[in-house]
């Protein structure tokens, strides 16, 4: 049973060294509750609130592969698309929804976020910022689309079609009635997550938010 | 699959007779095995059993075959349920020098998906069947001839009750998993709601939870072929000529619902059978044609008209949603934990027909993992992805059970 519990925390650190954003978000997630991952990947994330905070998880996955390893690990996960929505799920259902790095990939994320925060006690969203200076002067200095840690891609070949800014997120929020319980600029980088505490929408390359339906 | 067939079966002859042929396995890692030499064996339901049809069957007679060993606390058998013309022989070979290994030979085994060295598995022919199980060929009693049309309506809600006794048979109170494909996914279902309690895990796959409209017009037209064969008489065939010609003509039907319009571009494309050009008449032309007589010439050797009339019934009849009307509020009874799978090219239980069960699943709280497989191979792919549907498999029995306990291990 110890080693066990030293293998499942080795993972974890191995998880937390690829995407230090996680050890943020399962801060915010409560014990023992339950936890909707859309978009889940190969459930690392769910993987590591189920090991540290005894979540009862689940996730929706587009790809075949990662629902493999999603099902290798133990995990509940459904294959399909996020834009078919979340219908089989009544209102406030599931204590969190999840959302990392998927709503700029969708055809329609205002779609999902609604049905996200119909769904969910609350909804944790983690998105790329526009916003960030670099990408700023990417496009003022050179005129050319911006490439970034948090945005690598080239113009044709981006999955991303529906980036947004830390203040256009904020803006879409207020718009559409979701309280904001939280709003969490950082800086991510080598194993590390830094909070941004000053103008985020200028300093934070992400953004997480917490957000709900009053 | 037969080219696998005849690979193991040259492999078991190399081995000079020895019945242990093992190969690298990437999905678990370690050797996969041969069951071996294996024996059908017969279980009598102590009573008769009432029929969803309002009669009453008995005796009942089903044949079975186990595979592995059953543990001390008897909470390791996987129940396997087979499709339309499956039989209880899954896995291994009923002599040393027989040929054909087991139906789904490559999935249960030492090593394999479902794990003799881990699991007993455990399958039974289903009642209607011609396999060894009491069906429409078997001597009804009051009579002392076979049944034929005499034998009564059978629902896959009876298979299922008649499986049950099987498996209080051996003791078991609790299965493992129950796993089946096409027809058999049905009965997986129908098992997760008629016996809750004896369910832990359950697998249904390439299946549906109500046989579609244009499913039972297949059946409907097999039927037909075989009740207008002259040598079918009403059913009374037994001691004479069986209708051959109309119960291959059936079972090619069937073929062409197992396929995929892509599966039979890359098998046959266009090609001709054993000729460089065409012969201008209607004897065999093209590969598929031969194919489909092949499979058609070869079916009526194996299995019963009757049963195939019966057995396609009890599919049409087959609808998990009454009879409230609601696939979620029936399946509300449902206590285990899922995993469904379809396959992207199967046109007859296409993907919506999972994604009807998965929703319903989730509108109850079950846990509940889904795959859609990519695949060519059409409803066929559930006998031929072997490698995909083996590792969806040995995870979710090794990490869904909810008897596990795996977060005492955090």
């Amino acid at each position: 049973m110890n080693t066990n519990h030293a293998a499942s925390n080795n993972a974890l650190e191995s998880v937390f060294k690829e995407r230090p954003e996680f050890r943020h978000i399962i801060d915010i997630v409560e014990p023992r509750s339950s936890v909707l991952d859309l978009g889940c990947g190969e459930g690392n994330l769910l993987r590591a609130l189920q090991v540290s905070k005894h979540a009862r998880v689940q996730g929706i996955e587009v790809s075949d592969t990662a629902i493999q390893e999603c099902v290798a690990k133990g995990l509940f996960v459904y294959h399909g698309d996020l834009d078919e929505g979340l219908a089989d799920f009544n209102d406030h259902s599931v204590d969190y929804v999840i959302l990392t790095n998927v709503i700029q990939v969708l055809h329609r994320p205002d779609f999902l976020i609604r049905e996200a925060a119909r769904v969910g006690k609350h909804c944790i969203i983690l998105i790329p910022n526009f916003g960030h200076w670099r990408v700023r002067l990417q496009l003022m200095l050179f005129g050319t689309m911006p490439r970034t840690r948090s945005l690598p891609y080239e113009w044709y070949d981006s999955p991303n079609i529906h980036l947004t800014t830390i203040q256009d997120f904020t803006r879409f929020c207020e718009n559409h009635g979701l309280e904001i319980v939280q709003r969490t600029g950082f800086v991510l980088g080598e194993g590390k997550c830094r909070k941004v505490r000053t103008k985020p929408n200028f300093f934070a390359d992400y953004a997480i938010f917490v957000i709900r339906k009053p | 699959m037969e080219a696998k067939n005849v690979i193991l079966s040259l492999a078991l002859r190399a081995h000079g007779g020895s019945l242990i042929s093992m190969s690298n396995s990437s999905i678990t890692g370690t050797q996969t095995g041969s069951v071996g030499v294996v024996e059908t064996h017969y279980y009598d339901l102590p009573e008769p059993l009432l029929l969803n049809c309002g009669k009453t069957l008995g005796p009942i007679r089903l044949a079975y075959e186990t595979y592995g060993q059953l543990n001390a606390d008897k909470s390791n058998c996987i129940l396997i349920v087979h499709a339309l013309t499956g039989d209880a022989h899954v896995a291994g070979f009923h002599s040393a020098d027989d040929k054909r290994a087991g139906w789904w030979d490559n999935m249960v085994g030492p090593g394999k998906a479902f794990n003799t060295e881990k699991y007993f598995v455990l399958c039974s022919n289903i009642v209607g069947g011609c396999k060894g199980s009491t069906g429409p060929s078997s001597i009804n009693p009051s009579t002392n001839r076979p049944y034929g049309l005499d034998f009564p309506m059978v629902t896959i809600q009876d298979m299922v009750n008649a499986q049950k006794s099987l498996v209080e048979h051996l003791g078991i109170s609790r299965l493992l998993c129950v796993v089946g494909g096409s027809m058999g996914g049905m009965q997986v279902l129908q098992w997760t709601v008629a016996y809750p309690e004896m369910v832990r895990l359950a697998i249904p796959i390439a299946t549906t939870a109500r046989l579609s409209p244009q499913a039972i017009a297949f059946d409907a037209v097999g039927r037909q072929a075989i009740m207008a064969d002259p040598n079918w008489n009403g059913g009374d065939y037994y001691g004479g000529n069986p209708p051959s010609s109309g119960l291959s003509v059936a079972r090619m039907i069937g073929h062409i619902t197992y396929l995929s319009d892509r599966s039979m571009h890359q098998k046959f494309g266009r090609g001709l059978q054993d000729k460089a050009c065409l012969d201008y008449n209607f004897k065999t032309e093209f590969q598929v044609e031969s194919y489909l007589n092949y499979q058609g010439d070869s079916f009526v050797k194996r299995f019963d008209a009757n049963s195939y009339l019966y057995i396609t019934r009890a599919m049409d009849y087959f609808d998990l949603s009454e009879p409230s009307g609601s696939l979620a509020k029936e399946l509300s009874r449902a206590t285990c934990a899922f995993l469904v799978v379809s396959f992207s090219s199967d046109w007859l239980f296409p993907t919506y027909m999972s994604k009807e069960i998965v929703s319903a699943l989730r509108r109850n709280s079950l846990d509940v993992s889904y795959a859609e497989i990519q695949s060519d191979y059409g409803h066929d792919a559930f006998l031929l992805e072997v490698e995909s549907l083996s590792r969806l498999i040995v995870n979710f029995l090794e990490y869904a059970d909810p008897d596990s306990n795996r977060f005492d291990e955090y």
